[in-house]
């Protein structure tokens, strides 16, 4: 085994290098990463600088129209609506990230469980299960939740949490399936590893891909449905800042100053645009097949 | 067909007795007391017990559960704290705008995703179908509420073409019903249709490059014809698929968008109830939904059957 070690880290290595040189060709990987980078930025930035405090309210400045010294205006107390988009973004990266990880957590070993004891009592109870989950959209899941326990982030974040746990449990499952019925897999059961090993050293690396894509997907799609939470009263609760309640606040203004709902609105757009480019783009590099056809 | 109609019909039962379950868990675990929860904290003992008598709270979890269940078999939801009224009329009546709200934007969507599908597939590469497949890919990422936000700004508020918000009622006539449900169908509606339309571009290209297609071209047949007659009843399997699933996120969406509007629909409801703690209210929004969403999945697995024998079997 020792021997070939080394030559398959070199395959790997060159498997990886023109994996990159692909991704760095693919025009919708490129666009989509820089417009990730930047709103990740932002919200980076915005912890230690932003334009004005968003905390201070200034009355006298209220719905002032874009200008150089408010880039997108202010909204009805006078705060900088570009320094609430900055610190916004904190908001719906904790939100989405969070709630990936969730699905990560429990749904990976879940479906890779179901998967290593296929045709079991124990697979079929996982799969059933999920099926439940999956008839609750996330939105109804935070509506129980929130009548319980009240509004607020965690709960929002545990309700797209858990809707997102189905999906990666069935995604894992599914490739995992194909996966041991591979050689590789017989000669580590051959070589007398159990299901728990062979699941951790061979097939995670192996749909590690797959749950990348799957997972910027579903980031982007956290980051709508934290916007359409917070907007709906479901979500962040003041004094949080968050796009989909800085929408919220403008609905009833809209015809006083637009650009109060223009702008939280165009940053969602642009955030979950970047992640799907992003998500697209890694899609067509990781699967040949699509970058032959897409030609 | 029959046996596959049945098995898929008893794991719908199966599956909506397991959602039952999970949505009165839920509520039985809010902290406390239902009844002195919905009340508030002012609330005098013997109000706490009369409500406790009137919401069935005696009793064990079980026996809760089994009476909660059996009302609902016959359609007796509970009586609404708030309105006073049982809760299965509150839900009936406001189900009369969210649901042809999200039958209206699933039309919406299919009529503009199928064309453009269309298009973009048989003009591959071509500048259509580039920008086409720009503006869908931004389709996703607008969320649907902005999108009815910039739909009143401008066909309300500017061009005064619609009203920005409101439902006439049925009673008012067709018409007017329907006009008020257009600009919060598009905005629902434009989402999924570039989700609908990317997946009809890419099932009708998979299906043109197979092998029946060639057969069908070389026997004589004009693209046009191939396409036709074809390669689109054959795409139109995964597509069937997808619409089925955005029915459950239209009626979900439909939820988000009333609060834009201003429509008395189930959204309305459920947000009110929410806010004035009837818990009854909400689990029977919530189970009334999810049963929408089982239901519309029996049918389009049906219709998959119906559409394509070989899936009969594989279940």
């Amino acid at each position: 085994m020792t021997e070939i070690r080394p030559e398959a880290a070199a395959a790997e290595a060159a498997g990886l290098d023109e994996m990159r040189r692909a991704a760095l060709t693919s025009r919708s990987f490129v666009a989509g990463a820089l417009l990730t980078a930047v709103f990740i930025a932002m919200a980076a930035v915005s912890f230690v600088w932003t334009p004005y405090d968003v905390t201070v309210l200034t009355i006298p400045d209220k719905f002032l129209p874009p200008s150089p010294a408010h880039l997108f205006g202010t909204d009805q107390f006078g705060r900088d609506i570009f320094s609430m988009i900055m610190v916004g973004a904190r908001t719906s990266i904790l939100v989405a990230v969070v709630a990936v990880g969730i699905g990560v957590v429990l749904g990976v070993p879940l479906g890779l469980a179901a998967a290593a004891s296929r045709r079991s009592l124990f697979d079929e109870l996982i799969m059933r299960t999920n099926d439940v989950v999956f008839a609750f959209p996330a939105l109804l899941m935070a509506i129980l939740i929130t009548a319980v326990f009240g509004p607020g982030i965690v709960n929002a974040i545990i309700a797209i949490g858990i809707y997102n746990t189905p999906v990666f449990a069935r995604l894992a499952r599914g490739a995992a399936l194909t996966l041991w019925s591979r050689d590789f897999l017989l000669a580590a059961r051959v070589a007398g590893k159990g299901p728990l090993l062979i699941s951790v050293e061979h097939i995670l690396p192996n749909i590690a891909n797959l749950l990348i894509v799957q997972g910027t997907i579903l980031f982007s799609l956290g980051i709508l449905s934290e916007a359409a939470f917070s907007y709906v009263g479901l979500g962040a609760q003041p004094p949080l800042p968050s796009w989909g309640r800085m929408l919220a606040d403008s609905q009833t203004l809209i015809s006083l100053a637009p650009h109060t709902a223009i702008f939280p609105g165009l940053a969602i757009v642009l955030a979950v645009l970047g992640l799907n480019l992003m998500g697209d783009g890694m899609r067509d590099v990781l699967d040949p097949r699509l970058r032959r056809s897409r030609g | 067909m029959l046996r596959f109609a049945i098995r898929r019909f008893v794991s719908l039962l199966l599956t909506l007795l397991a959602a039952s379950v999970v949505i009165f868990f839920v509520i039985e675990v809010v902290p406390g007391d239902p009844a002195s929860y919905m009340l508030g904290l002012n609330a005098q003992p013997d109000t706490v017990a009369a409500l406790r008598e009137e919401l069935g709270l005696n009793g064990s979890a079980l026996e809760r559960y089994l009476r909660w269940i059996g009302g609902l078999a016959v359609g007796d939801f509970g009586v609404s704290y708030t309105y006073r009224t049982p809760v299965a009329e509150l839900v009936a009546e406001r189900l009369w705008v969210s649901l042809p709200l999200a039958v209206y934007a699933l039309v919406l969507s299919t009529l503009i995703a199928f064309p453009v599908g269309v298009v973009a597939a048989t003009r591959r590469g071509s500048v259509a179908d580039t920008s086409i497949m720009g503006a869908t890919q931004l389709g996703i990422a607008i969320p649907n509420f902005w999108l009815a936000m910039l739909l009143v700004l401008l066909f309300a508020i500017t061009f005064r073409l619609f009203s920005a918000g409101g439902f006439p009622g049925w009673e008012a006539g067709l018409f007017e019903g329907l006009k008020a449900l257009t600009l919060p169908a598009i905005a629902l509606a434009m989402p999924q249709a570039s989700i609908l339309a990317r997946v009809m571009r890419s099932s009708l290209l998979d299906t043109l490059e197979e092998d029946f297609i060639r057969t069908a071209r070389a026997k004589g047949l004009s693209r046009r014809q191939a396409l036709w007659r074809h390669a689109l009843r054959n795409a139109l399997i995964p597509v069937l698929t997808i619409i089925g699933l955005q029915f459950s996120f239209l009626l979900a969406g439909a939820i988000i968008i009333e609060n834009v509007f201003y429509l008395p629909g189930l959204g309305r409801l459920v947000f009110q109830g929410i806010t004035q703690r009837d818990l009854i209210v909400v689990e029977s929004v919530v189970l009334v939904l999810v049963f929408a969403v089982v239901a519309v999945t029996f049918v389009v697995d049906l219709a998959y059957a119906w559409v394509d024998p070989r899936l009969r079997q594989s279940r």
